[in-house]
């Protein structure tokens, strides 16, 4: 009797704990880990950043079980195509080129690009007469290379990094004039990092919504509308209760959701 | 000097990028062999079908450079798998282990060389040998067991210690695929701390350790692999 | 496979594929050159030039490639300061310098190995006859072990140039635009990465063999006095050093 009992109860106990694991769905988040302050990978090789804060805010929105992996910048849509993760979270603009071939929720910040150059340069009337005849840098298959190749290729020379902090060492070592990266992404990134003293700003933020499309999204594989539904009513929500804004504050001061 | 080796921090990882490194370094050697044996094999059959798949993998691998392969196979190989048994199972999903996949493919690369190795040891063996196994009636089984193979490992060692060392520095190519060998880690403290000269150099080190004792290794094997072999004066 | 998007990619990929030819149409013959010294510094019995020559072979063939080039491009970079004081820094400043030169000294560590074999491997008989005749070490190493030695390592050798040529495609990861890159930043533009990735891989598979045919043609020129060998020492010493 007791033996049944106690089978009985344990029975019980397995059953609550594999009903309380199956609310849990696991999902695995596809991050770059080299695109400081959204996400990288700090001292101890753990991912952090605004992007990491996020997605675990949004995962536990949802109730989704989360799992990070870390992905080169090149093959991280390739990546998710090949099911090596289920969605991606990587300070990734939503434009009409990537839509073709993946899902995008609704935007999760927005972003504008910017160009940097050493403090003082002047910037002459228009982007392309500031770079002409100079050498740009941008990291591959980013808007920020779409926009220098389409925009400004003609006048300019324009060379490819894998990551931003490779082009960051090049541009404090003078291999390149210019960099072209997200405003956020390169003041948290390097203009506020002792690498970036001496470098600034030069000229007004890049409006080219061809180009740079609208804001950064989650990435999900073309028809998971159950996921990319689920993180937008996550989005919501973490919007609502001030998770999101606080995440913000603590990266970045202030509120960079955007309208 | 103090200063140089000062890893800041970055220390435990750039130990566990070595052993990444390593283990990488070492399945892959085995599946390199495996997949040798099967190539010579093919290559050195009477079919010619088999002679002529064996001739493809080693003129194909052999032709394109290893980072074109390594990326090609990395992403496309456990692709093309899924897709396959997704054909037969319904939502079947491949959690490839990266780790896995990339043994697998830089054992696949360099199997090839391996097979070009064991083919010119397997036709080392004196054919006296051969021949006397057969007259003494060992089937061809046997022989290849009993006399062959053992023989040609003597004179494959000198081969398999080269491609050995093209393998283990072929590994620093897992790093592009985003694996976190050493050569990862290296990248990531030299970037992220503005001194890649330091963690580089680390990194360069540890294959230079590598290297050092695989030399060692292997000449050691040599020397064991032929003793009782009558050596000519030179 | 998008063979329209190959068709249209075919410009640029004939842009990098120049690239890729100038790059080792470079570092083949001045590697060659270097490697030449570099051997007989390697087989002196003088200390003060077989030391240096045997860690500077040593380096090279002990570290990755990659971890070469990273070292000099990144590495010498973030001393950008100290070289422009030092009035060397315009070369450093250029990828394709930089690329060039790590591509140079890893060639000539990996040929000056195999030239050294192959000098160690001519006929010893030859060397003392060439004594004996009174020929010095310069006309004795120019005229009798020079030419035999290229003829024994000319396999070994041709497959260190087709290597060569395969390993410009790491020269794409420091900004060089090569025939890899021009691939890739279409395979990333587009994100057909089958498409382009299988047909680079199949113009470095014709490129290889290409180099593989007309340095055959040098070799049976080299041999067209010798009968074909029968698995000599000559081929076991290529075959050893031929899955470099």
């Amino acid at each position: 009797m007791k033996r049944v009992i106690i089978t009985a109860l344990a029975v019980v106990f397995c059953l609550s704990g594999a009903a309380k694991a199956e609310e849990l769905k696991k999902v695995r988040i596809g991050t770059e880990g080299a695109y400081a302050p959204f996400n990288l990978i700090d001292q101890n090789g753990q991912l952090a950043g605004f992007d990491i804060d996020v997605g675990n805010a949004l995962c536990a929105a949802a109730k989704f079980d989360c799992e990070w992996v870390t992905q080169d910048w090149d093959g991280i849509i390739p990546g998710l195509q090949a099911e090596k993760y289920d969605a991606i979270l990587a300070a990734m603009s939503i434009t009409a080129e990537r839509a073709e071939v993946v899902d995008f929720t609704d935007p999760y910040y927005q972003e504008l690009g910017v160009i940097v150059g050493k403090q003082g340069t002047e910037y002459k009337g228009s982007y392309a007469d500031t770079v002409a005849g100079k050498v740009i840098g941008i990291q591959s298959s980013t808007t920020h290379e779409n926009f220098a190749r389409d925009r400004l290729g003609d006048v300019a020379e324009v060379k490819t990094y894998d990551t931003v902090e490779q082009a960051h060492l090049d541009l404090t070592a003078g291999r390149i004039d210019f960099f072209i990266d997200g405003v956020i992404a390169v003041t948290g990134g390097f203009l506020e990092t002792d690498l970036g003293t001496g470098f600034a700003i030069i000229g007004p933020e890049i409006f080219d919504k061809e180009i740079y499309g609208d804001g950064a999204g989650i990435a999900v594989r073309k028809g998971d509308d159950e996921l990319r539904e689920a993180f937008n009513a996550a989005l919501k929500q973490i919007r609502a209760d001030g998770t999101y804004q606080s995440i913000s504050d603590k990266h970045f001061g202030v509120d960079i959701f955007g309208s | 000097m103090p200063e140089l080796l000062d890893l800041r921090g970055f220390g435990d990882e750039l130990a566990s990028g070595f052993a990444l490194t390593l283990g990488v370094g070492l399945g892959a050697l085995a599946v390199a062999l495996l997949a040798g044996l099967a190539g010579a094999a093919c290559k050195l059959s009477e079919s010619a079908a088999l002679r002529a798949a064996g001739f493809v993998y080693t003129t194909v691998v052999r032709g394109i450079p290893e980072l074109v392969l390594i990326i090609v196979l990395y992403y496309g190989v456990p692709t093309v798998v899924q897709d396959t048994v997704r054909l037969f199972v319904d939502g079947f999903r491949l959690d490839f282990n990266p780790v896995v996949t990339a043994i697998l493919v830089i054992g696949m690369i360099y199997g090839a060389f391996m097979t070009e190795v064991l083919r010119g040891a397997f036709l080392t063996v004196p054919r006296g040998q051969l021949e006397a196994a057969r007259a003494f009636g060992m089937s061809r089984a046997r022989t290849f067991w009993r006399i062959h193979m053992p023989q040609m490992w003597r004179f494959a060692l000198p081969g398999i210690g080269n491609v050995w060392m093209v393998l283990i520095k072929a590994t620093a190519l897992v790093s592009v695929v985003g694996l976190h060998d050493i050569l990862f880690w290296a990248d990531r403290a030299g970037q992220s701390l503005r001194e890649p000269f330091k963690f580089l150099l680390a990194a360069a080190a540890g294959f230079l350790l590598i290297t050092f004792v695989s030399e060692h290794v292997f000449a050691f094997a040599e020397r064991r692999a032929r003793r009782g072999v009558r050596q000519v004066a030179r | 496979m998008d063979l329209d998007l190959v068709a249209r990619s075919l410009p640029a990929l004939g842009d990098g594929l120049v690239m890729t030819l100038a790059i080792t149409g470079f570092a083949v013959p001045v590697g060659f050159c270097l490697a030449i010294p570099l051997a007989l510094a390697r087989l002196s019995r003088n200390a003060a030039l077989a030391a240096p020559a045997r860690v500077f072979i040593y380096v090279f063939r002990g570290t990755p490639f990659l971890i070469q080039l990273y070292l000099v491009y990144y590495g010498l970079g973030q001393f950008s300061d100290l070289f422009r004081e030092l009035g060397v820094w315009w070369f450093f400043r250029d990828a394709l310098n930089c690329a060039l030169l790590v591509l140079v000294l890893n060639t000539a560590a990996y040929s000056g190995e195999i030239f050294r074999g192959a000098i160690a491997g001519v006929d010893a008989g030859q060397i003392e006859a060439a004594r004996a005749s009174g020929m010095s070490w310069l006309v004795r190493t120019r005229r009798i072990v020079l030419p035999q030695a290229l003829r024994i390592a000319w396999p070994a050798y041709t497959n260190e140039v087709v290597f060569l040529m395969q390993v410009t495609s790491l020269v794409s990861l420091v900004t060089v635009t090569e025939l890899f890159r021009s691939a890739d930043m279409i395979a990333v533009r587009t994100f057909k990465i089958y498409t382009m990735y299988l047909t680079v891989a199949a113009i470095y598979l014709m490129v290889s063999y290409a180099i593989i045919f007309v340095f055959g043609l040098v070799e049976r020129r080299l041999m067209r006095h010798t009968a074909p060998a029968p698995g000599g020492s000559v081929h076991r010493r290529a075959l050893a050093v031929l899955t470099r």
